[in-house]
């Protein structure tokens, strides 16, 4: 070794050892045979034990998600088969097998087949969530893809007919047990496909053995499940058999009958949905008549629309009332005239010349009527009008004596 | 796999936009009356749908060109 190369963290030259293993396919699905020792479950849920045989032994650890799918229950002593990955637990640089699932010695060869097969799928991704497709909410048409013989196919029939008549069923006549099973059922699938014969695929059989069950568990049917276009349901069995085909399956029913709950709508409860969206449409509809009929109800209280008129003889009423009192001051100043015409006539009367006379004076005039005011405006020999209260003189001008 | 979706789906579907319009209540009358007019066309086609809906199940089997047969389904033993 070199003394000029940098020195390794021991997280580094862990996380290096990890990523070797894990890059190694053959790690990444093992199948190992020993006996359980220092079996311990914690109280997170997740079980730790070793694998033994005479001369060797394995760290393991199976996560809860696992040990909860367990279908019995293990013990230090028991000999196991053990299905899972190799890595490294960096922490105590270890490396040790993640379990996936055990099964007792003993247990068939399907079992096992089962386990192997289901690890090497979920492997390659064949479960995983995010390739499952949306189911549709109302298909038109349902491939069918089962046995025409037996209680399964009548049972879906009479639920899709009962809970959604609209749907069309279109059967695909396949065997599903026996060794033509697999490739008859993948091959309906992919015929469904390739014909685009449907929006749903149900496929499945009723409970029975796990021999009776094995053509839901083989390769070619999952493989197909997953390569479908048109999404799938899985309905094999009854609870609590668990079929590869389930696990590859868009949707997994319990059973057929479930399937088809599953596939279709209630028919019922799409009566009540529309009842209630007649409902509310009618609420709605009323509320915003009502509302409107309330605002010209409103307006409609208004004075000008209720009674026109009204507002016409209020303006003549205040047309009369101005009409009355532009009368009243005409009489008024008319009467202050004439007050003043009496009060000016008689002092008009009292400055009269006709009163002057009447009091022995009279009024001497020239030919041309103008009054002769001065002596010193006369010439001897002038004719002058003299008026007296009572008549007039014609007078000649005889002697001008002017006062000093 | 139906590019179209199917009309009872439409119309459902149309039918809670319709609902969701006027119950915001914001639109004129006319266009509410309208509305309200096709909610309840399309509310009697759903129903009569549902009441003439009669369930079909053929059983296929391929032809010899491969296309699919269409054959009555009685159920078989």
């Amino acid at each position: 070794m070199s003394m000029d190369r940098q020195p390794l963290s021991v997280s580094e030259l862990n996380n290096h050892i990890k990523g070797l293993l894990e890059r190694d396919s053959r790690l990444a699905e093992v199948c190992v045979r020993g006996e359980l020792s220092n079996y311990k479950i914690y109280p997170s849920g997740h079980h730790y034990f070793t694998l033994k045989d005479s001369e060797s032994s394995l760290k393991c650890v199976m996560f809860k998600s696992s040990a909860v799918k367990l279908r019995f229950r293990p013990d230090s002593g028991m000999s196991v088969t053990a299905f899972g990955r190799v890595s490294v637990y960096p922490r105590d640089g270890a490396y040790q097998l993640y379990c996936s699932a055990l099964m007792p010695e003993g247990a068939g060869d399907l079992q096992l087949a089962f386990e192997q097969l289901k690890e090497k799928l979920a492997g390659e991704g064949l479960f995983d969530r995010s390739h499952k497709k949306p189911l549709p909410a109302f298909p038109e048409k349902i491939a069918v893809i089962t046995s025409p013989a037996g209680a399964a196919v009548h049972d879906m029939i009479r639920i899709l007919g009962r809970r959604w008549p609209m749907t069309r069923v279109l059967l695909l006549p396949v065997r599903v047990q026996g060794t033509e099973a697999p490739a008859e059922i993948a091959g309906a699938i992919r015929y469904a496909n390739e014909f685009e014969l449907a929006d749903l695929i149900i496929t499945g059989r009723g409970g029975g053995s796990i021999e009776d069950l094995w053509a839901f568990n083989d390769e070619r049917v999952a493989r197909a499940i997953y390569a479908s276009r048109i999404p799938v349901i899985s309905a094999v069995g009854h609870e609590p058999d668990v079929t590869i085909a389930d696990y590859v399956a868009d949707a997994r029913a319990s059973t057929p009958s479930n399937a088809a709950e599953i596939a279709v709508p209630d028919c019922g409860k799409i009566r009540e949905a529309l009842e209630s969206l007649g409902i509310r449409s009618c609420q709605a509809m009323t509320g915003k008549l009502s509302a409107l009929s309330d605002r010209l109800a409103a307006l409609a209280g208004k004075r000008v629309l209720t009674d026109p008129l009204a507002h016409i003889e209020n303006r003549r009423m205040e047309l009369d009332r101005v009409r009355d009192g532009l009368a009243a001051a005409g009489e008024r100043v008319l009467a202050a005239k004439k007050q003043d015409f009496i009060r000016l006539a008689s002092m008009l009367d009292a400055m009269s010349p006709l009163r002057v006379l009447s009091r022995g004076y009279a009024i001497a005039s020239a030919e041309n009527g103008k009054p002769v005011k001065s002596a010193k405006a006369l010439s001897e020999g002038e004719r002058l009008n003299i008026s007296f209260t009572d008549g007039r003189a014609g007078c000649r001008v005889e002697k001008i004596e002017i006062n000093s | 796999m139906a590019a179209k979706k199917p009309e009872f789906e439409q119309s459902l579907a149309r039918l809670e936009e319709i609902v969701r319009h006027l119950e915001k209540g914001d639109l004129p009358l006319s266009e509410s009356l309208c509305l309200f007019e096709e909610g309840t066309g399309l509310l009697a086609s759903c129903g009569k749908m549902l009441d003439e809906a009669e369930q079909k199940v053929v059983k296929l089997r391929k032809g010899p060109d491969r296309a699919p047969i269409e054959s009555d389904f009685e159920g078989e033993e």
